[in-house]
């Protein structure tokens, strides 16, 4: 590397990694926080959405006059009214220029997509008049037959060829897996079905729409990226990016649905536009299980061949899902099957089906979750079918360098996570056959899954202004999901300048601010304290400039090389007493704030040199000398009780190896907080879509189960402590992902433990406990 | 438009009077529905009940200090808060009494702010989380979230903090089985729940905190 890196800089050490209360932990105990929908605009209004209760079909009138006469009603926009929009998402050239999750915007037409599409937007003055007056409008539908799924007779299975928007291929082949196979002493094959799961953030999507002029916009948005929502609304308004300013300063969770631009902000946008006065639309909770996508409801088969001592000689996946009419999403299960192990024959497949279903988006660890899901209990029964620990089986399959592209790893401490995940568990003390440990009357079971998830390609930017009395103005436009991003970001400015952590002021989520990545893909953390980093540098560059050009510095004359920085200190790299602090420096000349700026590389681009875009977390993965990933170990003890066919987790275990650490608090949060999404997608996250109406029918959070803290144990978290110097200038791979993958196959091999049943149907709820014959 | 009480709001009335005449009744539904029917509560709604229409005054005791506000009586006291008082500290996270992001102390009870409507809380003394720190003192049940970090982004985090402090006072805390029993109606997507156990812990063993 040629670029300076945190592992050399004198300032490590200091606040990075320590477990520091969060900074904004003030603002969220006092409710001082301001989310998107809580800034108080003059003249602001309600919009509330309208939706259809069909699936298929076409509007054949709205009657909106009782709606309109409504007091306080101020507008009732439908297809025919809505000010139209210089660019839809609904060409393929559209959709791509916008960056939009689906190639369809409601509103443009009278045709009926899906369930919950909307049909008319109201504006009025309060909320409650605006709700109101929604009931009051009257659609009348040509209705038509929906395809509810892929399982839907009447679906066409199809093969995409591309999926994900053509960012992941269809079809993968390594060697010769069907001959690979035949010739396998042990073949394994298992089906594993997954439920449609919702984000479910707690706090809805929103929109704050306040045209400041009649071309310049600002918006206050609940997303994962605010130049993402800037790219997307200045393209389909045809505004330039820089009148278009999404804010969000604090976002209340999203896990993938606040990472794209939903309908619901431009049709808020253009309400706003109509109504001539600030527009806030808040989806309500039903609102988001058909406005924000979700995770795909999704069938896929894994193969598996071994040698008789447990040794994968080819893997063969199959995936099916179901789409929307318009798009080839599938979340990319196969990515994690092909690098987890040492196999050399290798194949995944992805088909799909269109049904009456909005466009599915990426969900926490989207593709690794439900692809762990698969290969980790393959592994679980392989294991006990030949009589070899879990772990052991595992080791015995170890990737030394990344199976599916031959390349070396960066760095891959997987081993010492086996190894300390084994010890802090307990693991030696389970007994190796299942269901015959019990506690009492329930049975007690003991399972493990790895984890991995990948370091994308990434860049941003940011702007560090040190003024001479001691504090420092940090500046990048990424988003906090409550990852902490805040927090580990003063850290980073505060090591990297020298400075105690309260003498910085880190500021974020504005586009007025330099370009940060979306919040997603685990590539915040990394992209954005090395871009601080880095403009931390360019800080220390220009000081030293100034001072070796002072005759009153004790640097004078010295090569700007031999200069470094040392906890706000410019020295001689060899003599360190010589040397002058900045603020003495700053102050001498006179100078009141030296502003510096920074972009960080993450991932292969930092590696290879090369620049991905600044607003994607990009997906040209393939592009270093290394392969980037991290990884870890999850282990799981369950009660079943035999005769409710309840499953409790009792007791978590989870060890990473991620890179630098940068908050060992946030951190192990951000872990157990995974770890809690995936015990909900093991044992009770479900959409339920009715097989001839295609319409949800669980879509409130009384009827969608998420984990409660009653569903939760006590949880423990370590990190491996690893230095990896190819992935960026901090070494941070990321944790929000990969904390999830793996978590519902260590549940499941743990209800394996249990009972001695394989369920291979998420979420695991009790009666297919029960109907697996559980003996009590 | 008969027998309003408020007649100063010109166009303020519906032309289809079916929702309104259930919404005049809707305090004392509601009221029942969440209490058991014993008579004198009954007796009691049916004593402090009068007809409210339209945009009205409503007087609203939050945090010590009497604050005015005109809504119609429809409006909740979730969305009193948020949207009439500009105290956006308790949260809006399914506006169905299903997740407990709007939890607020009324007369030091918990309750989920989105199922009451605000002309039914008045008289009442309402704590919500801008009223619990005294001054830059953060509450203990404030400040042992922010030790045990029992948040991520923050969204659900006034609801838990006001149902923690409840369940405290409730004696609903003296374990941490019964901790996370009680403090189940209060939801965290996050998944923070181990951290806010722990945060109920140390106030419960410290000796509670009282709003």
């Amino acid at each position: 590397m040629n670029e300076p890196n945190f592992f050399e800089s004198p300032g490590a050490g200091g606040s990075v990694g320590q477990p520091l209360d969060r900074v904004d932990g003030h603002d969220k105990v006092t409710g001082k926080a301001r989310y998107s929908a809580e800034f108080p605009l003059p003249g602001l209004t309600y919009g509330v959405l309208r939706t259809s209760e069909i699936a298929k079909g076409k509007i054949t009138s709205i009657d909106t006059t009782a709606a309109t006469k409504e007091p306080g009603v101020i507008a009732v926009l439908t297809h025919l009214n809505l000010p139209k929009l210089a660019q839809t998402p609904n060409t393929p050239e559209g959709k791509k220029a916008i960056g939009a999750p689906m190639g369809f915007l409601p509103l443009t037409s009278d045709e009926i997509h899906y369930a919950g599409q909307p049909v008319a937007l109201i504006v009025a003055d309060t909320f409650e008049r605006a709700t109101h007056a929604a009931s009051l409008v009257r659609v009348q539908y040509q209705a038509a037959q929906p395809i509810a799924s892929f399982l839907d007779a009447k679906a066409e299975i199809f093969d995409p060829l591309k999926v994900q928007d053509g960012k992941t291929p269809g079809h993968t082949r390594r060697g010769d897996p069907q001959a690979a196979l035949a010739a396998s002493a042990v073949k394994l094959k298992a089906t594993y079905n997954h439920a449609i799961n919702h984000h479910n953030p707690m706090e809805p999507g929103a929109t704050t729409a306040h045209w400041e002029a009649a071309d310049r916009l600002t918006v206050y948005e609940s997303t994962q990226g605010v130049t993402r929502t800037q790219t997307a609304l200045s393209q389909m308004l045809g505004l330039p990016r820089e009148q278009v300013r999404v804010v969000t300063k604090y976002i209340g969770g999203g896990f993938g649905c606040k990472g794209s631009c939903w309908p619901h902000t431009p049709l808020t946008v253009q309400a706003a536009k109509a109504v001539g006065r600030p527009v806030k639309l808040v989806l309500t909770r039903p609102q988001m299980f058909t406005s924000m996508g979700h995770r795909e409801d999704q069938t896929q088969t894994l193969t598996l061949g071994a040698t008789k001592e447990g040794k994968l000689t080819a893997l063969i996946h199959e995936k099916t899902s179901t789409t929307s009419p318009w798009d080839n999403y599938a979340e990319p299960n196969s990515r994690i099957i092909n690098l987890l192990y040492e196999c050399p024959n290798f194949e995944a497949k992805y088909e799909l089906a269109r049904a009456n279903v909005m466009t599915s988006t990426f969900t926490r660890a989207p593709g690794e979750a439900p692809g762990s899901f698969a290969i980790e209990c393959l592994m679980d029964d392989l294991a006990y079918q030949l009589g070899i620990d879990p772990i052991q089986l595992r080791l015995l399959n170890y990737a030394e360098k990344d199976p599916s592209t031959g390349k070396p790893w960066s760095s891959k401490s997987l081993k010492q996570c086996y190894a300390r995940g084994a010890e802090l568990f307990g693991w030696s003390k389970r007994n190796p056959k299942n269901g015959l440990t019990r506690d009492g009357r329930h049975l007690v079971g003991l399972g493990m899954a790895t984890a991995s998830y990948p370091v994308h390609n990434s860049q941003g930017t940011a702007r560090v202004r040190l003024y001479a009395d001691g504090h420092a103005v940090v500046q990048s436009g990424a988003t906090d999901l409550g990852t902490g991003t805040y927090t580990v970001m003063t850290q980073v400015a505060a090591d990297s300048l020298g400075l105690p952590v309260d003498k910085i002021r880190f500021e974020l989520g504005d586009t007025r601010l330099p370009t940060a990545p979306n919040s997603g893909g685990s590539v915040a953390a990394g992209t954005v304290s090395s871009s601080i980093y880095m403009a931390a540098q360019d800080v220390w560059q220009k000081l030293t400039k100034l001072a070796i050009q002072d005759k009153r510095s004790p640097l004078f004359r010295a090569k700007p090389e031999d200069v470094i920085n040392e906890k706000g200190r410019l020295v001689l790299r060899k003599d360190k007493a010589k040397g002058e602090d900045f603020a003495v420096l700053m102050k001498r000349i006179e100078l009141t704030d030296i502003e510096g700026t920074g972009n960080g590389k993450y991932g292969a681009g930092y590696e290879s040199g090369m620049a991905a875009s600044p607003a994607d977390s990009g997906h040209k993965d393939d592009t270093a000398g290394h392969s980037m990933h991290s990884f870890g170990a999850h282990f799981c003890e369950v009660r079943v009780d035999p005769e409710l066919g309840t499953v409790r987790v009792s007791r978590w275990v989870s060890v990473h190896a991620a890179g630098r650490i940068l908050n060992a608090k946030t951190a192990r949060s951000q872990i157990i907080g995974g770890s809690i999404f995936g015990i909900g997608n093991a044992l009770m996250e479900a959409t339920h879509r009715d097989d001839t109406f295609a319409r949800y029918t669980n879509a409130t959070l009384a009827d969608y189960h998420i984990p409660v803290n009653a569903d939760i144990p006590e949880m423990t978290v370590e990190f491996i402590e690893e230095h990896d110097p190819y992935i960026n200038a901090m070494g941070v791979k990321g944790i929000g992902e990969i904390s999830m993958v793996g978590v519902a196959a260590a549940v499941a091999n743990a209800v394996f433990h249990a009972t001695g049943k394989r369920v291979r149907d998420l979420p695991i709820t009790p009666d297919k406990i029960l109907s697996a014959g559980v003996a009590s | 438009m008969t027998n309003d009480s408020f007649t100063d709001q010109p166009g303020a009335a519906p032309d289809d009077g079916s929702r309104r005449s259930f919404m005049k009744q809707a305090g004392g539904i509601l009221g029942l529905a969440l209490t058991p029917p014993f008579v004198s509560q009954a007796e009691r709604l049916t004593a402090l009940s009068r007809k409210v229409q339209g945009v009205s005054e409503m007087r609203l005791k939050v945090n010590g200090t009497v604050r005015v506000i005109n809504a119609e009586p429809r409006v909740t006291l979730l969305d009193a808060l948020r949207e009439y008082l500009d105290l956006t500290g308790s949260k809006k996270g399914c506006d169905l009494g299903q997740c407990g992001a709007c939890t607020v102390l009324v007369d030091g009870r918990r309750i989920n702010s989105c199922l009451t409507l605000a002309v039914m809380n008045q008289g009442r003394e309402i704590t919500t989380i801008e009223g619990l720190a005294k001054g830059d003192d953060l509450h203990p049940m404030q400040a042992a979230f922010v030790k045990h970090d029992g948040f991520q982004c923050g969204y659900c985090t006034p609801g838990q903090i006001l149902s923690g402090v409840a369940c405290v006072n409730e004696g609903h805390a003296t374990s941490d089985a019964q901790t996370r029993e009680w403090m189940s109606g209060n939801l965290c997507r996050c998944g923070a729940y181990p951290n806010i156990v722990a945060a109920v812990r140390e106030v419960q063993q410290k000796g509670g905190g009282k709003a």
